[in-house]
């Protein structure tokens, strides 16, 4: 058990090295000189030689991947171009509405899709199956940003329900902060819901058609005991794995919807920092992002190989 | 393919209704594409300042937009951009996808490198691997299939691999291999014929989250310059008079939700047809 742990660790940390070289070079495309950009129109060529050399910008590729590599390896992802400060600051400073909201649209998602799925399963073929799987197809046809902009013009601007956008005034307290997600998590909820449901129905066909739950129908459990007590139990894994990671992607895959919205999280931060060529920020982000994705992928496992007896070293 | 043969194809593929319709539908949206200079009621940029945000009419089914441009029209005429960079993205990526499929797949010493390189790509979600591409190469049409082939390739490339990984051991390719067949002809031939099946299933679905894609990336201001018409730039650029007039953020919506719904319905009549043992995963 102990061997597969620092095996998953070792990938998991090749997996970041590998998103951190592909991060350095990718920008490095990029046209235009970082320290060029950095001054603005009105730098001479001194300034931009000077700044080149503090930033070790002369030094060859190779060198500054190295450096590069050192920073990102403790911690340090650079200075925003555009903000003056640190580029971590910068994400730790979004970092709330970020958080809430993946917390919120992944609940959201599960409410929808676990019980969507398993009525599916367990009426396979039949007319809810049907519309079920046609619903979550729907569900993932829906852009984001779209549906985003209708529930605004909808339940805001009409109804006047719900704030238009924004995160509340400064100095907010909290359950005003969050009553600004309740849209936006809905959206992401509606729409991330597909791919639950789906994961959820493949999950509970395979553990139905099991041994224990013949058994436990020839005993003549009541059925619907059968299906959440039996069937769901060891059906739990895969759905807990993809809410898992459905919930790890929203954290950067937000950004769309964070615009709609008007929401200062980090997703707000990586469009502003593209709109700006603030490179630091976006390979901070992007680091920061996968590494998130990484880290509860590698927690899945670990929690699996621990609770699981069939997961062997 | 003979007509019985055809026939028998067609029959099982819409076998279920809604599989059907995603086709009729899927047909429609690509017909009135190609066809837009001869279907379309008006000229997609024609501006008509005193027609400036009119709800739908007989004389414009979908209104007009800011400028008293026909909303139909431009829909019409956008499915070219969106549906083209669609159609790009799925060939760019079965491409790139099925070729590094087969080799790691094929080739043991490869496998490793490029499934860690799948793995960090995929750590990244979809649209912030897609948005970074765009803001490192620039902002162009061109581009913009360049990053989503980039973003998408990681999914072929998992799933060409898995079936590859199946089929090297059947005993056909064992064969192969006595008989003294290249290495070359055995991928290409024997193993690639072999695995079309989950590469044709996976183009839908990519063909459904690249329209998606890139009507986000255009309504991000990252992708396709706001004066070409795609889905994704009518809905950007008329979301600011959305209160006055919802419907020229609506229908152009409505047209994504459409393409996207019926190539995923496509994709699964197809994954229901060819693999039977796929069929409870939806």
């Amino acid at each position: 058990m102990f061997t597969a742990i620092t095996r998953r660790l070792a990938g998991m940390l090749v997996v970041m090295f590998i998103v951190a070289t592909m991060v350095f070079f990718l920008t490095r495309l990029a046209p235009g000189d970082p320290a060029s950009l950095m001054l603005g129109d009105q730098a001479t060529a001194a300034d931009i030689a000077e700044l080149r050399k503090t930033y070790g910008l002369d030094q060859p590729l190779l060198v500054q991947y190295v450096l590069w590599l050192k920073e990102v390896a403790t911690g340090n992802l650079g200075q925003s171009i555009f903000l003056q400060r640190p580029v971590l600051q910068a994400i730790g400073e979004r970092a709330e509405p970020t958080f809430f909201l993946a917390l919120f649209s992944i609940l959201i998602a599960a409410l929808i899709g676990i019980p969507a799925g398993i009525a599916s399963a367990v009426w396979r073929g039949r007319h809810a199956d049907q519309t079920v799987s046609g619903l979550a197809m729907l569900a993932a046809s829906i852009p984001s940003f779209w549906l985003g902009l209708l529930f605004i013009q909808f339940f805001a601007v009409r109804l006047g329900w719900f704030p238009v956008a924004g995160y509340g005034d400064p100095g907010a307290g909290l359950a005003q902060r969050l009553y600004h997600l309740i849209l936006p998590a809905t959206v992401l909820g509606i729409v991330n819901s597909a791919l639950i449901t789906r994961f959820t129905r493949a999950s509970m066909l395979d553990v139905l058609s099991e041994d224990y739950v013949r058994t436990a129908r020839a005993k003549g459990l009541p059925e619907n005991r059968i299906v959440l007590r039996h069937a769901l139990g060891n059906a739990l894994v895969p759905i807990v794995t993809v809410v898992g990671l459905t919930a790890a992607l929203l954290v950067g895959g937000a950004i769309i919807t964070e615009t709609v919205f008007g929401l200062p999280g980090i997703g707000n931060l990586v469009v502003s920092a593209v709109l700006r060529r603030d490179y630091p920020v976006i390979q901070g982000a992007l680091i920061v992002i996968a590494g998130i994705y990484v880290m509860i992928n590698f927690a899945i496992d670990v929690i699996y190989t621990l609770v699981d007896p069939r997961v062997k070293t | 393919m003979d007509t019985t043969a055809l026939r028998l194809f067609l029959k099982r593929l819409f076998r279920r209704k809604l599989v059907l319709f995603g086709a009729l539908v899927l047909a429609a949206v690509v017909l009135l594409a190609i066809a837009a200079p001869w279907v379309a009621p008006y000229s997609p940029t024609g501006m008509k300042v005193t027609q400036r945000l009119k709800p739908p009419s007989m004389v414009n089914w979908f209104g007009t937009d800011e400028f008293g441009r026909d909303v139909l029209s431009r829909i019409i005429y956008g499915g070219r951009a969106s549906l083209g960079i669609g159609m790009a993205v799925v060939i760019a990526s079965m491409l790139a996808g099925t070729t590094l499929g087969l080799l790691a797949g094929y080739f043991r010493a490869l496998d490793g490198i490029i499934m860690r390189i799948v793995d960090a790509m995929m750590s990244l979600p979809d649209i912030l691997l897609a948005i970074f591409l765009v803001a490192v190469l620039g902002a162009s049409a061109g581009n913009v299939v360049l990053a989503l082939a980039i973003v998408y390739t990681p999914r072929v490339t998992r799933v060409v691999r898995g079936s590859t990984l199946v089929v090297r051991e059947l005993p056909f390719v064992e064969a192969a291999h006595v008989l003294g067949v290249s290495t070359w002809r055995i991928l290409t031939v024997h193993i690639l014929l072999n695995v079309a099946s989950p590469i044709l299933v996976q183009a839908t679905f990519i063909f459904a989250y690249a329209v998606l894609a890139e009507a986000g990336l255009s309504f991000l201001g990252a992708g396709v310059p706001p004066e070409i018409p795609t889905w994704g730039t009518m809905i950007a650029t008329g979301q600011q008079y959305a209160d006055q007039a919802v419907w020229v953020v609506l229908f152009p919506g409505l047209a994504i939700v459409l393409s996207a719904l019926s190539l995923q319905l496509v994709g699964d009549g197809l994954r229901d047809m060819l693999d039977p043992k796929l069929r409870k995963a939806l």
